[in-house]
């Protein structure tokens, strides 16, 4: 059976900050048809809220690999590496 | 601003960082390694191999004492189709130039060599700044604190958030870098060597293009660690965006064709892990040096990704930096005149060449990837449906239908689109 991201993230060591290294610019997002930011993570961090219309970030799953930084077309995300002691270890790579 | 002060600060501890700081602290200088993962190593992912060159130079004991997974003697290619595959194997007996290893015990254990001829190395250290002072280059800004050198090397890989901060370095776009996703899955010593038919601690290296990612610009590669296989592809961006599927979506869905499902099945997923491939190629390379700073590796977008290399390319361009770094502090002098001696030296290594020989490689296979991902996967994997089958209608009327289908499916447009691209593409590789 394939797994989910969420599964196979389960397999990655994490400690992510209480704050997100991530921060969406919420009206752009609004007016944005592409939203390539769904598409392109590998680790499922963004998520369309039609109610609040706006984007949910799970930060907190993110692999750091900057996939959103470059694909976001109009570069309506703040991104940043997570602080020093925090984010992802890879045991293997 | 003395006490804080060395000769060189590298950012970055993968591959190129790593090599530069072997090299300066071989020279006696004083080099400080900045690296933002918990080790060197704990951020980073490939495939992959490493390569004897230009390893060996740096790291001569390499092949007794690193972590090193198996040892690469045979190298397949799979052409892959939903239900049927076309694959080619390079076995040798000759001496193995390629070695399969996992990042994270791999470049910890480079960082640790160059840490033991003297560099002093920082992890959990964030880079966020780069410091100038008279439009030279001269530190760094970290989360706590300020550090200066008189020279600066940025080995921190594709995303290079510090060369952008310096300008040196434009935005690179979604179809100038690719997504690479992959699974460790534990598998017994033994079944790996028999389901990939290899001997004690040798190792396989597939590479696979076609199903799932038909018509998308995009690569699955399957190599042989000692107890685990590593199982990935790598995408462009914008494919994932235009046909709205995510890559680890495409992955599962990787897995599950009939040419991949036998090679992967019962192993037990170890890790998850994703990184960015610089896909930009020669064109995409920056602005190499300035006052006080080089840039290295992934920062400088020197990827071969036609062959899949990335870390014999970074590991030198780490070292000769390193060295015009020496030279420019035994002979003081840290301008960009001085320090237009790594590009100099880039320039007459064979993979800066090999680079340049591809500069247009991946661009025209981008643009033609419905046929060169798609519709000649389908065709190669017809022919041979041909040449296997046997049935009541006579091969030759079933070739006859192939070429007319062909020409009947292709447009003349299309196949002359296709022709002239081939033609561009070896023109390119040969002239
Ligand atoms: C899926 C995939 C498969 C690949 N397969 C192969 C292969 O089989 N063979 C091959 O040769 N190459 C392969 N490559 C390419 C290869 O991995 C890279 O070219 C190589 O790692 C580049 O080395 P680097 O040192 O320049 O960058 P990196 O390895 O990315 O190292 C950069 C380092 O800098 C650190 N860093 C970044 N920013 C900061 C900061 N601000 N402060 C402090 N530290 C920072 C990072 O944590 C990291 O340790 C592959 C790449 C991918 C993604």
């Amino acid at each position: 059976m394939a797994k989910s991201t969420d599964e196979k993230l389960s397999t990655v060591k994490s400690k992510p900050y209480t704050d997100s290294h991530l921060v969406p610019a919420v009206q752009d997002c609004r007016q944005c048809g592409e939203k390539a930011c769904l598409y392109v993570c590998p680790a499922g961090v963004y998520e369309w809220n039609n109610d609040l219309q706006q984007l949910t970030v799970k930060f907190e799953n993110c692999l750091e690999c900057g996939a959103c930084r470059i694909a976001c077309s109009k570069h309506s995300l703040e991104w940043k590496y997570p602080n020093s002691d925090y984010g992802i270890t890879y045991k293997l790579g | 601003m003395t006490e804080n002060k060395v000769d060189v600060i590298i950012v970055g501890a993968g591959p190129a960082g790593s090599a530069a700081a072997i090299t300066l602290a071989r020279a006696n200088k004083k080099v400080v390694l900045l690296e933002r993962g918990d080790f060197a190593g704990s951020k980073n992912m490939f495939g992959g191999a490493i390569y004897e060159y230009p390893t060996n130079e740096l790291y001569p004991t390499f092949k007794e004492e690193a972590p090193i997974e198996r040892i690469n003697k045979e190298h397949r290619y799979i052409i892959n189709d939903d239900k049927s595959s076309v694959s080619v194997s390079y076995k040798s007996e000759k001496p193995s130039t390629s070695y399969t290893v996992l990042r994270a015990k791999w470049d910890k254990w480079c960082a640790d060599r160059a840490v033991e001829l003297g560099a002093y190395f920082s992890p959990q250290t964030t880079v966020r700044e780069v410091l100038k002072k008279d439009g030279k280059v001269v530190g760094i800004r970290t989360d706590e604190e300020d550090f200066f050198a008189d020279v600066v090397i940025l080995a921190d890989g594709v995303n290079s958030l510090l060369a952008k901060q310096l300008g040196m370095r434009r935005d690179i776009k979604d179809s100038e870098a690719a997504i690479g996703v992959k699974e460790v899955l534990k598998l017994p010593k033994e079944v790996i060597e028999q389901r990939f038919n290899l001997g004690e601690n040798e190792g396989c290296v597939t590479e696979i293009i076609g199903s799932p990612m038909k018509s998308m610009m995009g690569l699955g590669f399957i190599y042989t660690n000692k107890e685990s296989i590593s199982v990935g592809i790598g995408v462009n961006l914008d494919e994932l965006t235009k046909n709205k599927i995510t890559p680890n979506e495409l992955l599962n869905l990787f897995k599950e064709t009939p040419a991949i499902a036998p090679l992967v099945k019962d192993g037990e997923l170890l890790e998850y892990s994703a990184h960015l491939i610089p896909e930009g190629g020669f064109k995409a390379i920056p602005k190499l040096y300035d006052d006080g700073v080089m840039i290295v590796g992934d920062a400088a977008m020197l990827v071969n990704n036609v062959h899949f290399e990335g870390t014999n390319i970074a590991m030198l361009s780490g070292k000769l930096a390193a060295e015009t770094a020496i030279e420019a502090i035994d002979a003081n002098d840290f301008s960009k005149s001085m320090l237009s001696r790594y590009e100099q030296k880039l320039k007459n290594t064979s993979f800066y060449k090999d680079l340049k020989t591809y500069k247009d490689t991946v661009k025209t296979a981008h643009n033609n990837s419905e046929s060169f991902f798609g519709y000649y996967p389908e065709k190669i994997n017809e022919f041979f449906e041909i040449i296997t089958q046997t049935g009541y209608i006579p091969k030759k009327s079933l070739f006859r239908r192939y070429i007319k289908n062909f020409i009947k499916e292709r447009k003349y447009s299309s196949l002359f689109k296709d022709i002239v691209s081939f033609i561009k593409i070896s023109i390119g590789i040969i002239k």
